[in-house]
């Protein structure tokens, strides 16, 4: 009887190592085909797994790995060698001039209120006044009595600072009420609240709108948030969809990117309700 | 201990081989908290030559990203952490202690059940559903009667109803631990039930019944995701129930995707800080828990 539960429990330890075996063997497997890594912006994100599946389809053999976590983690990652390849969703900063970026797309970002509210569109000026709480009541637009809720992003976003550098207004100096982390959560707050304004990735707030969501796009003065206007550079606050390289791309990296900026993709690229580059 | 054949001379094979594994195992599982900390504790070291850690008490907001005046102060979301750890307490403490009471003392044939079978689902739901169930149903209500919804009142809502099943189930479990003896005793003086509720049976469990609460304290404390989504992150320490506020852990969880340099080192500072907060309160428990079994 001892026998045999020494033998079971012998059988038992096998198999641990077999399965840390298994966990070895199978790291060495990835390093064989040529492999990619891409990291950063998580507005970029789902367009570069996209487009990493069909160069994947394209040529056997290459593994290309997208991960996401904001822009500036990105561009961190290229920097130290993490990542062979940084996704920022705006362009680079003037202390990051020494790094090589290549533009896949525009992306324009718009004001977000509740289908409910009556507004259509907001001026610059009037926009600033509200994130800087110079205006906090919704009566000041003709509409009810009630305080606006006011939507602002987390320290760090891509979003944030284009918004912040096109209104030149001082992070410290927003008075908001809200502060949400992505996208999503950004539109979540608007579709439940029908006081709150906020400011989101047109693509991605279309889509939402597409599906039903009671939200609205405001117009920039009489400029319409839409994919046109992102092309045409009437939309004022667009930003670039870039990908990062430390040196200018060679090899994998630039055949990749070569891809990415090809018409070849252009379908992916509208699909996710981006603007493709053309020429 | 005479039945166990570890205090024989010549331990079997079997034995020592179980032993000596188990304790290789043991020691790993050990290892990896030990690693964790350490690992954080390695990458907050630089936050101390980066910045004069005084800033973190004496700076009143938190923009360590900002490139002209970049400011550290941690002061209003420790403070938001524990504010709203304490109020979900309030409520889902006295509410969870009350249930179980009721679950064990007074039962009802019809309802008890339901109620068990309630809490313990509620216990295996994961965060992010409270927290999508607040952001999307409870913040609109709140905010009907003060925008912007997100707010302390909120957070703790959420939280309450996170660590209400743990308080439930550890108070019932501690109440129903009770040496039947002690019952039969009590019948038998002619004690009624509610004297012996209030005279026996809660000071006897008192250590289990704080114990359940300290764990729910602590889950009030670490939880981040279902805060992030109804507490409307605002860095301050919010004046009424209806203002948003920020706690350690949604910081964090907030920032630690985005943040480089000085800014990340200060996130994990931010951690070791909160393993230094849950640290103390594990060991009050432990001793909590000591208590009883001796009691």
């Amino acid at each position: 009887m001892r026998k045999i539960i020494a033998l079971k429990f012998s059988l038992f330890l096998l198999l641990l190592l077999e399965l840390s075996g298994c966990g070895i063997s199978d790291s060495a497997e990835r390093i064989v085909p040529q492999r990619l890594i891409l990291t950063g912006s998580s507005t970029v994100a789902p367009l570069a797994a996209e487009i990493a599946v069909r160069f994947e389809g394209q040529n056997p053999g290459v593994r290309i790995d997208v991960q996401s976590g904001g822009s500036s983690r990105g561009i961190a990652d290229v920097r130290s060698g993490v990542a062979d390849i940084g996704m920022a969703s705006r362009p680079l900063a003037d202390d990051e001039q020494d790094l090589f970026s290549d533009q896949i797309a525009t992306d324009g970002i718009c004001m977000i209120v509740h289908l409910d509210n009556p507004l259509i569109s907001l001026s610059d000026e009037q926009v600033k006044s509200i994130y800087l709480n110079e205006v906090s009541n919704w009566k000041e637009f003709g509409w009810e009595d009630a305080e606006i809720v006011v939507a602002h992003k987390a320290d760090g976003r891509a979003t944030l600072d284009v918004f912040v550098k096109y209104f030149k207004l001082k992070n410290p100096d927003i008075k908001a009420d809200v502060i949400v982390g992505d996208n999503q959560q950004g539109l979540k707050t608007v579709t439940g609240n029908r006081h709150a304004i906020a400011y989101v990735s047109i693509g991605t707030a279309r889509y939402e709108v597409e599906n039903g969501a009671p939200l609205k796009l405001l117009h920039s003065g009489k400029i319409a948030p839409t994919p046109s206007t992102v092309a045409s550079g009437a939309f004022p606050m667009t930003r670039p969809l870039n990908l990062v390289t430390k040196e200018p791309p060679t090899g994998l990296a630039k055949q990749f990117i070569e891809f990415a900026m090809s018409a070849e993709v252009h379908d992916l690229v509208e699909q996710q309700s981006f603007v493709p580059i053309k020429n | 201990m005479i039945l166990w054949s570890s205090n024989r001379l010549s331990p079997s094979r079997t034995d020592m081989l179980l032993r000596r594994s188990l304790g290789l195992l043991t020691c790993l599982a050990a290892s990896v908290v030990v690693f964790v900390i350490g690992f954080v504790l390695v990458e907050s070291l630089p936050a101390f030559s980066e910045i004069e850690l005084s800033r973190i008490i004496s700076d009143d907001t938190w923009h360590p990203a900002d490139p002209d005046n970049a400011t550290f102060g941690l002061i209003p979301m420790l403070v938001g952490s524990f504010l709203v750890t304490f109020c979900a307490l309030l409520w889902a403490a006295p509410l969870g202690i009350s249930i179980a009471i009721a679950n064990e003392f007074y039962p009802s044939r019809f309802m008890s059940p339901i109620v068990r079978r309630t809490t313990e689902i509620m216990a295996g739901i994961p965060s992010i559903v409270f927290g999508f169930w607040g952001l999307t149903t409870l913040v609109p209500l709140i905010a009907n009667i003060q925008a912007p919804g997100q707010s302390l009142l909120a957070g703790s809502i959420v939280l309450g109803m996170m660590i209400l099943p743990t308080i439930v189930l550890t108070t019932e479990q501690a109440l129903h631990s009770l040496p039947n003896e002690l019952a039969i005793a009590a019948a038998a003086t002619g004690v009624g039930r509610f004297a012996f509720l209030w005279h026996v049976a809660l000071p006897t469990c008192r250590g289990g019944i704080l114990s359940g609460v300290v764990l729910g304290l602590a889950r009030a404390i670490g939880e981040t995701m279902a805060v992030l989504m109804v507490s409307g992150n605002i860095v301050q320490i919010p004046g009424s129930l209806f203002d948003p506020f920020r706690t350690i852990t949604t910081n964090i969880a907030l920032e630690m995707g985005y943040a480089t340099q000085t800014h990340r080192t200060l996130l994990f500072l931010t951690a070791a800080i909160l393993i230094a907060m849950v640290v103390p309160l594990m060991a009050v428990m432990q001793s909590l828990n000591t208590e009883q079994s001796h009691g």
